[in-house]
């Protein structure tokens, strides 16, 4: 056993050992002919790269990656190859050199630059030092959030978070209009009597799923104190709801949570995020400063013991601003990932076949 | 002679928010779009968010003229803690022109949209082009980095999608739109990259603080890296030669409403935002930036605009024809902004608001015959005047326009940027842009003769004239062609303010 000096080069040889990982995943996706290989490679490739972040102290981002990279987009995948053939030909050598050189140029010039990044943690590179020292001493002060990550995606650059939130509501709109309205299946569950081999799986689900998204709402409430908010979370409830049509059948979730009502809430989620910024404007802030979200002739009637701490009385806009926009950020997620289910999960070959027929 | 200064004052309350207005308008809009229960109703909505936009772009811009440029601090954070707007006098007319583009697309579509998707797409695709329109006029109107590639993406994501939806006419729409949409996210990831390094060298993603700051670190490959994975992400974005391979497809098999949209707008802002780093946030006389311009951007743009007006001679799609036109166009603008002069930059920017309108003007007008002749290529085309006269005569417009026919505002635009290349003595400038005019003159020699001189074959479908609401636009943006050729003075104005800007030094 090597001893090791210290707990700096622990985490040097745990990265290290990551990095070496992501290497060898990456390449077996590049030489992998199979997709439903390549898809669960993909999945280990988002894993471990959320392993390395944590390593990284990046908590909020490692969770993200772990439920969207790992989590999500394999189901997508997952969906999607059902429609296509499992293998992909071994293009000619021809076709690779093109793609070789891009990547040989983009890596040649990631190292290039790699030589000239400070050192990673050193207190005085800028990006500690300048904005992001800033921050640390001014969020606790202006927002009272205790997670400055929170303070920061959701205050600061509460703009940015609207703008991602409308990416993935555009993102949901793109799936719904290619898929979302085209023929589909409504498939019965897997088998459709009691004392069949899926018994196990159904009353296991029954319990997961109501703890799952009961999960989901603890990370979007935890968000302001710790790693968590409305990303994670409204994956975490979609994944809830998938589960649920993977378990019983596409048709029964489809009755419960109608693609119809779910377009929907992830139009409602923007509109949310968005009307809280004008609320804000209507009452004389900035667009999204929350500090104005309430009119001050109603911030007077509320009493100081109703928001506990009374230091930190003054920061109710802020907080009360962040759990609002991160609910909106909740509805649009998990809408938007059911969307994209749904799209793929019903549209089954014969489905398509049929409606070409017809 | 009409100026920016006396045409429009909009209330102060109203102009202290217009900057966030603009762009929360068209995303609001968005959301109750999807919402709304009919086809109908949503293009209203679409209708109005655009017309918003536009109306706050107008105050803004009247706002830029009388007391210079605007700036907005969201969620009253002061940078760099927070994201601040700023719009200078580039980003004003940058704003005007996305925003009348947005709105005259947005009339357009009421017909256009009925023949080419099905009526129950309706709703999302109207939120799906809000979306589009609210992310571009963010690009244009903010002040940080990294803010802009949020709104790079939600322009981009609305537009891949609908892109793709062409396929209800042809099944090319999907790989076109696959295409756009691996390339569009290359892009998007290298700007993104280079946004990482420049914060990693200076700790900041405000634009105007990044300039002060990149000003005092000296040449670092930190700096070097991030630089050419921005411009080369936004050369992608823009269609620079040799990055355009996605836009041929893209622009020959979307639906009318986003091809006429993109072709006004799209590369546009990336070529805005690529000029925004050049000039204003990298510093002054770095030498990779002088040498970009010099050896990369320069000689790249006029290869454009040679070989893509070549290739559109010998297309034969019509709406290739034009994609391939706008390719070489995208050439020329960058061959104004690499003099580097304020003459240079000036012309470059008359040229691009030129650009946009005749460009926007004939896939109009092509999309407007395309409503009752489902086809493609030039042949099919063949004496179309006589069917539909007016689409047609709105078409020959804008293709004149395009040609740098005399009086009109192509001939104009060309003649300027002649005059800035001489001005700067760079002859091989002047002299590509001459020979890229004589091969743009074959190419709409080529359409003209065919819908106009040629008559149809016997059997071949007739052409229908396209219908008032979609004639309207057409015609208001044909006859804009040539009242700007006339008198020029309100996009002379907003070139002029936009290149002083771009020019002036931190942004």
């Amino acid at each position: 056993m090597i001893a090791l000096p210290s707990s700096l080069n622990a985490n040097l040889v745990i990265g290290i050992a990551l990095l070496v990982m992501l290497l060898v995943v990456a390449g077996a996706i590049v030489r992998t002919r199979s997709l439903l290989a390549a898809i669960i490679l993909f999945s280990i490739y988002s894993l471990v790269s959320a392993v390395w972040l944590v390593v990284m102290d990046a908590a909020d981002v490692a969770f993200t990656e772990a439920v969207i990279g790992a989590g999500v987009s394999t189901i997508v995948l997952l969906g999607a190859i059902l429609l296509t053939r499992g293998e992909v030909e071994k293009p000619g050598w021809r076709a690779l050199v093109a793609p070789a050189l891009v990547c040989a140029g983009v890596g040649g010039l990631l190292i290039y630059a790699a030589a000239g990044l400070p050192a990673l943690g050193d207190p005085a590179s800028p990006a500690n030092a300048h904005v992001g020292r800033a921050y640390l001493e001014a969020a606790p002060k202006e927002i009272g959030a205790p997670n400055i990550v929170t303070a920061v995606l959701a205050s600061y650059r509460g703009f940015d978070t609207l703008g991602e939130t409308a990416v993935i509501f555009a993102a949901g709109i793109g799936v719904a209009l290619m898929l979302g309205f085209g023929p589909h299946a409504s498939p019965l569950p897997p088998a459709a009597t009691i004392g069949d081999h899926h018994v196990v799986l159904r009353v296991s689900a029954k319990f997961l799923i109501p703890l799952i998204a009961l999960f989901a709402l603890y990370v979007q409430f935890h968000g302001d104190l710790g790693a968590g908010g409305g990303f994670q979370a409204g994956v975490i409830m979609a994944a809830a709801i998938i589960l649920h049509a993977l378990v019983f059948g596409l048709r029964d979730t489809m009755m419960a949570v109608p693609p119809r009502l779910v377009r929907s809430i992830a139009a409602l989620g923007v509109l949310l995020y968005a009307g809280v910024g004008v609320a804000c404007m209507l009452n004389g802030g900035a667009f999204l400063d929350y500090d104005y979200l309430f009119p001050p002739a109603f911030e007077k009637q509320v009493p100081g013991w109703l928001l506990g701490d009374p230091e930190h009385a003054h920061h109710w806009g802020q907080h009360f601003g962040i759990l609002l926009i991160e609910l909106g950020v909740l509805l649009t997620v998990a809408a938007t990932m059911l969307t994209i289910f749904y799209g793929f999960a019903g549209r089954t070959v014969e489905a398509i076949r049929q409606e070409r027929g017809a | 002679m009409i100026s920016f200064e006396t045409l429009y004052a909009a209330a102060p309350a109203l102009t202290a928010h217009a900057p966030v207005l603009m762009v929360a308008g068209p995303l609001i809009a968005a959301c109750v779009a999807a919402l709304s229960p009919t086809a109908r109703t949503s293009w209203m909505i679409s209708v109005t968010g655009s017309m918003f936009a536009a109306w706050m772009a107008l105050a803004i811009t009247g706002e830029v003229a009388r007391h210079g440029a605007v700036d907005y601090y969201i969620g009253g954070f002061a940078p760099p803690l927070g994201i601040a707007f700023y719009i200078d006098g580039l980003g004003a007319m940058m704003a005007l022109l996305v925003s009348s583009a947005g709105v005259m697309a947005s009339i357009y579509s009421g017909h256009s949209l009925a023949a080419e998707v099905r009526a129950e797409k309706h709703t999302h695709v109207q939120a799906a082009f809000l979306l589009c329109q609210a992310g571009l006029l963010g690009l244009v109107s903010t002040g940080d980095a990294f803010n802009a590639f949020v709104f790079l993406e939600v322009s981009s994501i609305g537009a891949y999608a609908l892109v793709a939806i062409g396929e209800k006419r042809d099944r090319r729409a999907l790989p076109a739109a696959f295409n756009y949409l691996i390339m569009g996210t290359i892009g998007a990831t290298l700007y993104v990259i280079g946004i990482g390094f420049l914060y990693a060298a200076t700790g900041t993603l405000n634009m105007a603080d990044l300039s002060a700051r990149l000003a005092t670190l000296g040449d670092s490959s930190v700096v070097q890296a991030g630089f050419a994975f921005i411009v080369v992400g936004l050369g992608i974005k823009a269609a620079m030669f040799p990055l355009h391979g996605w836009l041929p497809g893209a622009y020959s098999f979307g639906p009318s409403l986003i091809v006429i949209f993109l072709a006004a707008t799209a590369t546009k802002t990336s070529i805005y935002l690529m000029a925004r780093f050049i000039f204003d946030v990298f510093p002054d006389g770095a030498a990779f930036g002088r040498n970009f311009i010099a050896w990369v951007l320069a000689p790249l743009a006029a290869t454009a605009a040679i070989v893509c007006s070549i290739q559109a001679t010998f297309e034969r799609e019509i709406r290739r024809i034009l994609a391939f036109s706008s390719v070489a166009q995208v050439g020329l603008i960058l061959l104004g902004l690499s003099l580097a002069t304020i003459l240079g930059a000036s012309a470059g920017l008359f040229y691009l608001m030129a650009h946009a309108l005749m460009k926007m003007t004939l896939f109009m007008a092509v999309g407007g015959l395309a409503i009752s002749l489902p086809a493609r290529r030039l042949d099919d085309f063949a004496g179309v005047a006589r069917d539909a006269p007016w689409s047609a005569t709105a078409f020959a417009a804008g293709a004149l326009s395009l040609a740098g026919a005399p009086l009109t505002l192509g001939f104009l635009a060309k003649w300027r940027l002649l005059e800035a290349a001489l001005n700067a003595g760079q002859i091989w400038i002047a002299a590509t842009v001459a020979i890229a005019s004589l091969l743009t003159l074959l190419y709409v020699g080529r359409m003209l003769e065919a819908i106009f001189f040629r008559s149809a074959p016997a059997g071949a479908p007739r052409a229908v004239e396209a219908p008032v609401g979609v004639l309207a636009p057409v015609l208001v943006l044909a006859g804009l062609n040539i009242w700007f050729g006339l008198d020029a003075s309100l996009p002379e104005q907003l070139a002029g303010a936009g290149a002083k800007a771009l020019l002036a030094g931190a942004p």
